[in-house]
């Protein structure tokens, strides 16, 4: 279909070549067909099943997490707490963040785009190792186990920031076990960052060069980086608070001259590059997003590229910023905050060139690029933020208020969920070989937009006035503002529930998408819909740049719908 | 509900102000931008639309001069603003010299404050109109966080080490006070109330309250209670060192390093005596761990600083 | 589905020198998270030493330098049968593969026999950290941090040698069918890649545990002594 991707067995010896009977007139069966029953599912090492199964695992997470929200939401929608007890209101609050943060935003992009995607953008036809992909997803589900078994035993209390000494000495809640389940379901994040690292290495097909890479395998390949030397340190820190909890050994308890800021210290020194790990990915999204619908090379490639990787290097010197009011010394805060300053600046550039990219291109605003215009305005608005948090003197006043809740929903569910969604859509014609319904797609996004808008914007007029977070009982005067919020919360609730009914929905009743329906550029429009097993017939050979546009491309008339 | 929505604090301290100046310089900035990106991408999307007969997509691969602006751009401008802000911090941090000195307690969910005139208050604090005053605070069990958001300060108040904010209040009136760092079940509860007066006021408030000793008050007579002084006595040749006119001063350790004698050294020192032995003295001082509560440990605390003080009888350092 | 073929390649890889790359590369991927791992805990000894120095070196002068000299010889000997074990791989001598990586699980073993007499003495002197924590006749004192580090380090560190022993049955079986050509022997040179780093991570341990702080300072007058 491209002229400009040839494909041919590069290697005479290599023995698995499937080649002879590709062309051959019955039916290709692809991965989804190419056999059948529980067990070709769930021992299964293609790295498209796995991403399906990361993909309904969570899913139901979402819904999960979107419920302990809701509820969240539905308590503080009256100033006088009184939907929930306290204790039931703090459990509440900490397992919405527990499974949002460590089931959803960090595996969200990587784990179900990422796996799918990666090894077909690189011409590879798995990832560099299968087995552990496999392992990585047993180790996340295990850790959603212990998860939910420990809400089912009572629930945890401590935020999901697990701070010390509450956590470690004073929580009579299932601290141990969640922190075990937060241990575990590191290593899947690990092992997954690892297959990554390895893969963009070593599986490229011929021609693949560094800078014909696909910037979503850019992001991804920064998010593993970040992956791979910050989420150990949480795992000892967690190891460290279990050890205090069950064994009483001091090292974060005061009353033996443990520090509890130290725990601090090294939560955020993974948890900080952690919010990378989150957004990462979903800017990598977001270029192709936009590429892909404004049929133009992304503006400024390679200065996109190296903006993940500066983030993720920057990323790791800011983690004191969470910590200005507790207790570090000024210099240390002077420095953080400065590094913070710093890494604003390639989340800007990135910004700019997104926008830049649509300039003189034929845009298309189909459902994914109503996506991704939203993850613009949120993200800007959520980057923005981030700068007056950044800044001393006025984090003083805005540390752990709402304005910091605000910040990190629209960096998080405004960046990262959006983009997901964009994501989702745009590749989902890949993963099932069936398109989803394009006008209710865009109501879906266009709610979204306006949903998200109405239940955090009030929480920055809500920060600034004083509230404090994890509040169950606040003041009088700000019951209006908590009230608009939570009617927004339920707007995007069902924002968010619509795709997941018509996405199904669409499996079955979907038009059959074509191997492109975008006529876009890249390796994984070039497989079939949906993929078979090894993704492509022949190894590909790449000789063009990625997003190589021709001059005056247009988007295909019937992806016109407008 | 409907006694109209606040969309903006009080504003009530000396530096709240320019928290606020430079809060609304960051907004101003924030939307400028917001509207320009919006702006651009809603112009693009409607110029640059797919439609039949559009000239389709002309490739541009970038621009070095609009990287490097948009670069330098916002260096400048978070470099600035990184400036202002730390000219701030270091206002809100730094108290003046001679600020009142008033002691918190936290613990799962009060606030307890001590006057420097002795009298106690639980979960509200009363304080004169335009007068410096440093807050000392310590946390019985977890960390909490002492927010006042009128006057735009907070602080983390932790278990095991001293932590210090000042304010200078401007306006009479009544303020929240929150815990603003999550300490358990009743954090949301951990509340109360900054009542700022006239100084007259103040003073009535004083005399109605039932004043009880003051702190360092309270410290000499435990020192006399728990026996410190048969071995502090101050004389030569006591088995204790002396601590008249020590406050703030350089002690030599028998270590051969040095510590500075100040809040967080004595109160390592009664509860932790083998911690840090002074040079040329026995390790033979016991430990008061489960026998002080912290309140004690700062009244301890108020009345070794008077033992250096002039103004108080104390010696010179 | 994950089909290996004779030569031991599997379906996704295109040759074995590609396959040998991605597991060379994916293993010290995997060290480097290591190394954070026991980075963070490095970290916080750092930051306990600069705050109670005489605590750490009290905590120092309770553990046993012979043996952990003697434990240092042990694993640096393992170290050495686990590098002629790879050479042997490297060769297609399984036998050999067998007998010297089964040497190397034994000397692993020793060390965890000493470490096991090491943690035997310690309790019975009161200094498992934990309510019943005595450091010089009185609970409560900075030791105890001290004493929780090292337990956790060198329990940490004992967990992974329990890890690469059990990995080295797994390489003694493949070794014993013959399963190892000079072609093909990523997994010896894998495990052998391992077991270095558990080395070497004792070799950090070893002085910062045992030895800095013994005689670091001169002791002052009778501060904080418990004999």
């Amino acid at each position: 279909m491209s002229s400009t991707v040839q494909t041919h067995a590069p290697h005479a010896h290599s023995p698995h070549e499937h080649s002879g009977v590709a062309h051959a007139a019955e039916p290709k069966t692809n991965y989804l067909t190419a056999n059948y029953g529980w067990k070709s599912w769930v021992f299964s090492v293609d790295h498209k099943r796995i991403a399906l199964m990361y993909l309904f695992t969570i899913a139901f997470m979402i819904l999960v997490g979107g419920v302990f929200a809701l509820l969240v939401r539905l308590e503080l929608a009256t100033p006088a707490g009184d939907l929930l007890q306290s204790e039931n209101y703090n459990k509440i609050f900490t397992m919405h963040g527990v499974v949002m943060v460590f089931f959803f935003l960090i595996p969200g992009v990587p784990a179900v785009l990422g796996n799918f995607l990666l090894p077909i953008m690189i011409g590879a036809k798995d990832l560099a190792f299968p087995k552990i992909n496999l392992l990585s997803y047993y180790v996340f589900l295990v850790g959603i186990l212990l998860t939910l078994t420990a809400a089912a035993m009572g629930g945890v209390d401590t935020g999901w920031t697990f701070y010390t000494p509450y956590s470690s000495t004073y929580a009579n809640s299932q601290v141990a076990l969640a922190a075990v389940a937060v241990f575990i379901t590191g290593f899947s994040s690990i092992l997954t960052g690892l297959n990554f690292v390895v893969t963009v290495h070593k599986m490229r097909a011929p021609g693949m060069t560094w800078f014909r890479l696909p910037l979503f395998v850019w992001a991804n390949y920064a998010t593993g980086l970040i992956i791979l030397l910050s989420t150990p340190v949480v795992a000892i820190t967690i190891v460290l608070v279990a050890l205090e909890r069950l064994f009483h050994i001091g090292v974060f308890d005061p009353a033996y001259g443990g520090d509890p800021v130290l725990f601090q210290h090294m939560f955020w020194f993974y948890s900080h590059p952690a919010v990378y790990i989150m957004i990462l990915p979903a800017m990598g999204v977001i270029s192709e997003l936009i590429a892909a619908f404004s049929k133009k090379r992304v503006f400024g490639y390679p200065v996109v590229a190296f903006s993940s990787l500066a983030i993720a290097v920057i990323g790791f010197f800011v983690w004191g910023h969470h910590m200005f009011v507790s207790g570090q010394s000024t210099y240390a805060g002077v420095v953080f905050s400065v590094i913070t300053m710093l890494v604003a600046v390639p989340s800007a550039i990135k910004v700019f060139n997104w926008v830049s990219t649509m300039y003189k291109g034929d845009v298309l605003l189909s459902t994914p690029m109503c996506y991704a215009i939203a993850f613009l305005g949120l993200f800007t608005v959520g980057g923005l933020t981030g700068i007056f948090l950044g800044t001393m003197g006025l984090d003083i006043h805005m540390h752990d208020t709402y304005f910091v809740v605000a910040h990190f929903h629209y960096v998080m569910v405004g960046g990262m969920v959006t983009a997901f969604w964009g994501g989702l859509h745009f590749w989902w014609p890949k993963m099932f070989g069936r398109m989803y319904p394009e006008a209710i797609g865009r109501v879906a996004a266009a709610l979204m937009f306006i949903g998200f808008n109405m239940t955090f914007f009030p929480q920055f007029i809500l920060g600034y006035m004083g509230m404090p977070r994890r509040y169950h009982f606040y003041p009088e005067e700000w019951q209006v503002l908590n009230l608009v919020s939570t009617l927004g919360a339920t707007l995007l609730g069902i924002s968010y529930l619509l795709p997941m009914i018509y996405l199904p929905w669409s499996l079955k009743f979907g038009k059959v998408a074509g191997k492109n329906p975008w006529g876009a550029k890249g390796l994984e429009w070039e497989a079939d819909s949906p993929p078979t097993t090894f993704n492509f017939d022949k190894t590909p050979i790449v000789t063009e740049e990625a997003y190589a546009y021709p001059e005056g491309a247009r988007h295909q008339p019937e992806a016109k719908v407008v | 509900m409907w006694k109209g929505i606040p969309l903006f604090p009080d504003s009530a301290s000396t530096y709240s102000d320019a928290v606020d100046y430079f809060y609304l310089a960051l907004v101003g900035i924030s939307i400028f931008f917001t509207l320009l990106i919006a702006a651009l991408v809603v112009l693009f999307a409607i110029r640059f639309r797919a439609r039949e007969g559009s000239a389709g997509a002309t490739q541009i691969h970038g621009s070095h001069v609009l990287e490097l602006f948009w670069t330098a751009v916002p260096l400048v401008i978070v470099m600035a603003l990184f400036v202002w802000s730390t000219k701030i911090w270091f206002t809100i941090t730094r108290p003046p010299a001679h600020a009142e000195q008033y002691y918190v307690t936290g613990k799962q969910w009060m606030w307890k404050i001590q006057h420097p005139t002795g009298q106690r208050e639980i979960n509200t604090l009363h304080v004169p109109v335009n007068v410096p005053i440093q807050l000392r605070m310590i946390s019985e069990d977890v960390i909490h966080s002492f927010f006042i958001p009128a006057f735009r300060v907070k602080r983390d108040v932790l278990p095991g080490r001293y932590s210090t904010m000042w304010f200078e209040a401007t306006k009479a009136g009544t303020y929240h006070l929150f815990c603003a760092e999550y300490c358990g079940t009743k954090h949301s509860q951990m509340i109360g109330s900054v009542i700022v007066m006239e100084q007259e006021d103040y003073q009535r408030w004083l005399s109605g309250a039932a004043a009880g000793e003051t702190p360092q008050v309270q410290g000499e007579k435990l020192f006399a209670a728990m026996r410190c002084d048969t071995c502090h006595t101050g004389q030569p040749g006591a088995r204790g060192p002396k601590l008249q006119g020590l406050w703030g001063q350089k002690v030599d350790l028998s270590d051969g390093s040095t510590v500075v004698f100040n809040e967080d050294y004595v109160r390592e020192s009664i509860l932790i005596p083998t911690a840090k032995t002074v040079a040329g003295f026995q390790q033979l001082m016991p430990t008061y761990a489960g026998q002080l509560g912290e309140d004690q440990i700062l009244s301890l605390i108020a009345y070794l600083k008077s033992l250096s003080d002039p103004a108080q009888g104390g010696a010179k350092p | 589905m994950s089909s290996v073929d004779a030569t031991g390649l599997a379906h996704h890889f295109e040759d074995l020198e590609q396959q040998r790359e991605s597991a060379t590369l994916g293993m010290w991927a995997f060290l480097i998270t290591e190394i954070m791992f026991f980075g963070g805990l490095f970290g916080a000894y750092v930051v306990y030493r600069t705050m109670y120095p005489e605590a750490w070196d009290n905590g120092s002068r309770e553990l046993d330098v012979f043996l952990g000299a003697v434990n240092t010889t042990v694993l640096i000997g393992s170290s050495l049968t686990m590098a002629l074990a790879v050479r042997c791989a490297a060769k297609g001598n399984n036998k050999q593969v067998a007998g010297f990586t089964l040497l190397t699980m034994v000397l692993g073993f020793v060390f965890l026999g000493v470490k096991v007499i090491e943690y035997k003495a310690k309790y019975d002197h009161h200094l498992i950290p934990g309510p019943g924590f005595m450091y010089g006749g009185h609970a409560g004192g900075h030791e105890q941090i001290f004493f929780a580090l090292y337990f956790t380090m060198t329990g940490m560190h004992a967990f992974h040698m329990i890890i690469g022993a059990g990995l080295m049955i797994w390489v003694i079986l493949r070794a014993l069918k013959n399963s190892y050509t000079p072609q093909n022997h990523t997994h010896v040179e894998m495990i052998g890649l391992y077991w270095h780093f558990v080395d070497i991570v004792w070799i950090f341990l070893f002085p910062l545990l045992y030895l800095l702080g013994r005689h670091g300072h001169a002791i002052g007058a009778a501060t904080g002594g418990h004999h």
